[in-house]
């Protein structure tokens, strides 16, 4: 009896997982349709924007200064070992642009952004406001997860650009500033090792993880009342929001691993 | 051929699972009329007000409304249909990030190409008809819950529909509130000549604004009529509605135990 309810509740979570996906995919199919339909929601993508990119500053500077001052330090510390201070610019700048700027950013906005906009979907549909621009005849994916997606998608890579310059100003203020590396070689070491297949690299990463971390975040809210808590209230709503934070995080984990093995 | 009804429902099985919410439900909504939808707890009025919104689809059957067969209309013919219909939810559904009048402005702005200053005549017009017009600039959360009611009433009626429906406009409210609301919606049908559509299980309320009710129990309709016939029905679960008599269920010791040591 035990082993049945297991093995019933394995594939009854199958089940909701692939349901869960194709949704969520589905969702980007219809958006990435009705964006190209007026009327053209300008001013709720700026509005976005503004709430995704504008208002995540303070925490991608912050995390960005902290992450470039630690990276500075522990190649400091390796470099020295072996008499390679010289390129302590290019190793934190090639490790930012490369890697971490694009996968800390969309982390960042996941924690401060993507909760936040599961949460708002996800109230609106226990609270019936979903229902109620249907019966308006006003598209919600249209009216409500389009500006979000647009915003993420356009939020994210510009993100990405002001926590890369922060995180090497990090590098610089550690190894220049506390350890004496020369000026010169940090900045010049940097220019030289980083090439535009680099930057392309995070920024494509960026524009995906901005798409998927928005439309995951969005689908979770936006389609509440189909998961199994969706009828739990407020309590569906914080499931919701944990699993839209979780998977999104290790979603951008495992991209940032995909991208890099296809375009490396 | 017009047809005199604004809705028609024949032969409508809802299925939640292996639950059978609707049953065979069949009855007609004329054009002009107040019909209430009332029932117990459980009934299936929600649901069924949930498939005439198109909101729902249902097992099988089908609801025409205003000429459209909402169950295989396609989205387009649904929105379009949507744009002649009101709905007022229970809870209000109000946008929480929007000001009352911008919540009763939205169709306007989505739906018509009205210049800034027809919008606002046209909000303050039905906000007065609600007696909100002092509370305009209020959020939703700064509302008291009969002053949600009348709001979430003025967004439905802003586009001035042919169809009005109303989901439990009494529920939560003073007595005083309620029959303000219950005046109100009788108002709008003769000022308005709309088409409304009640659901609700308080009788004071049903009795004062019905034209005709229907009654559902257990998923069944079990009576459609003028306030009048309702009141002499014979029914045993019409007469147990409207005398407020409690359930009887017949307990069996057995299966009852069963129940409660069940693992």
């Amino acid at each position: 009896m035990t082993m049945n309810k297991a093995i019933s509740n394995i594939g009854s979570n199958v089940i909701e997982s692939v349901e869960q996906i194709g949704r969520t995919f589905n969702l980007l199919l219809i958006i990435a349709w009705k964006i190209l339909l007026p009327p053209y929601q300008v001013f709720p993508v700026i509005k976005q924007i503004y709430f995704i990119g504008a208002r995540s500053m303070t925490v991608i500077i912050i995390s960005g200064v902290t992450i470039g001052m630690v990276l500075g330090l522990q190649f400091y510390n390796t470099l020295e070992r072996f008499g390679s201070v010289g390129v302590l610019g290019s190793a934190v700048a090639l490790s930012i642009i490369r890697e971490l700027g694009p996968v800390m950013t969309a982390l960042m906005v996941v924690g401060r952004a993507g909760s936040a906009i599961c949460a708002e979907l996800g109230i609106m549909r226990i609270s019936e406001q979903v229902d109620a621009l249907e019966c308006m005849a006003i598209s919600p994916d249209k009216y409500l997860v389009a500006p979000k997606l647009l915003g993420g998608i356009i939020s994210v890579p510009l993100l990405n650009f002001v926590f890369n310059v922060v995180a090497i100003g990090g590098g610089y203020i550690v190894g220049v500033v506390i350890f004496g590396v020369a000026e010169g070689s940090y900045v010049n070491g940097m220019i030289d090792a980083v090439v535009w297949s680099d930057v392309r690299l995070g920024l494509v990463k960026s524009l995906i993880f901005g798409m998927l971390i928005t439309l995951i975040c969005c689908a979770k809210g936006f389609y509440l009342h189909l998961s199994r808590y969706g009828s739990h209230g407020a309590e569906g709503v914080s499931r919701a929001t944990t699993d839209a934070v979780v998977i999104s995080s290790i979603s951008v984990l495992f991209c940032d691993f995909l991208i890099g093995a296809l375009m490396s | 051929m017009e047809s005199s009804n604004a809705i028609e429902i024949r032969d409508l099985v809802v299925d939640y699972g292996t639950r059978r919410i609707l049953n065979e439900i069949s009855f007609d909504i004329r054009q002009g009329e107040i019909m209430v939808i009332m029932g117990g707890s459980g009934a299936g009025k929600s649901t069924l007000l949930r498939c005439m919104l198109g909101l729902k689809s249902p097992t099988s059957g089908h609801i025409h409304m205003l000429g459209t067969d909402i169950c295989h209309a396609s989205r387009e013919e649904l929105y379009k249909l949507r744009e002649q219909m009101g709905v007022a939810f229970q809870g209000g559904a109000l946008f929480t990030s929007m000001s009352v009048a911008e919540n009763i402005q939205l169709p306007l702005r989505e739906h018509t190409d009205l210049d800034e200053n027809t919008i606002q005549i046209m909000t303050r017009i039905k906000l007065d008809m609600v007696n909100l017009l002092p509370h305009e600039n209020l959020m939703p959360s700064e509302l008291s819950g009969g002053m949600t009611k009348r709001a979430a009433l003025a967004r439905a009626i802003i586009m001035d529909p042919k169809l009005l429906f109303f989901d439990e406009p009494s529920a939560g409210l003073d007595p005083i509130t309620s029959a303000e609301l219950d005046e109100l919606i009788i108002s709008l049908k003769e000022s308005m000549n709309m088409t409304i559509v009640v659901v609700t299980h308080e009788l004071e309320s049903v009795f004062a604004i019905a034209d005709r009710i229907a009654i559902l129990g257990d998923g069944e309709l079990i009576q459609v009529g003028t306030p009048e016939e309702i009141k002499a029905s014979t029914d045993e679960r019409v007469v147990n509605l409207l005398n407020r008599t409690p359930r009887e269920s017949v307990v069996d010791g057995d299966q009852h135990l069963q129940r409660l040591t069940a693992e």
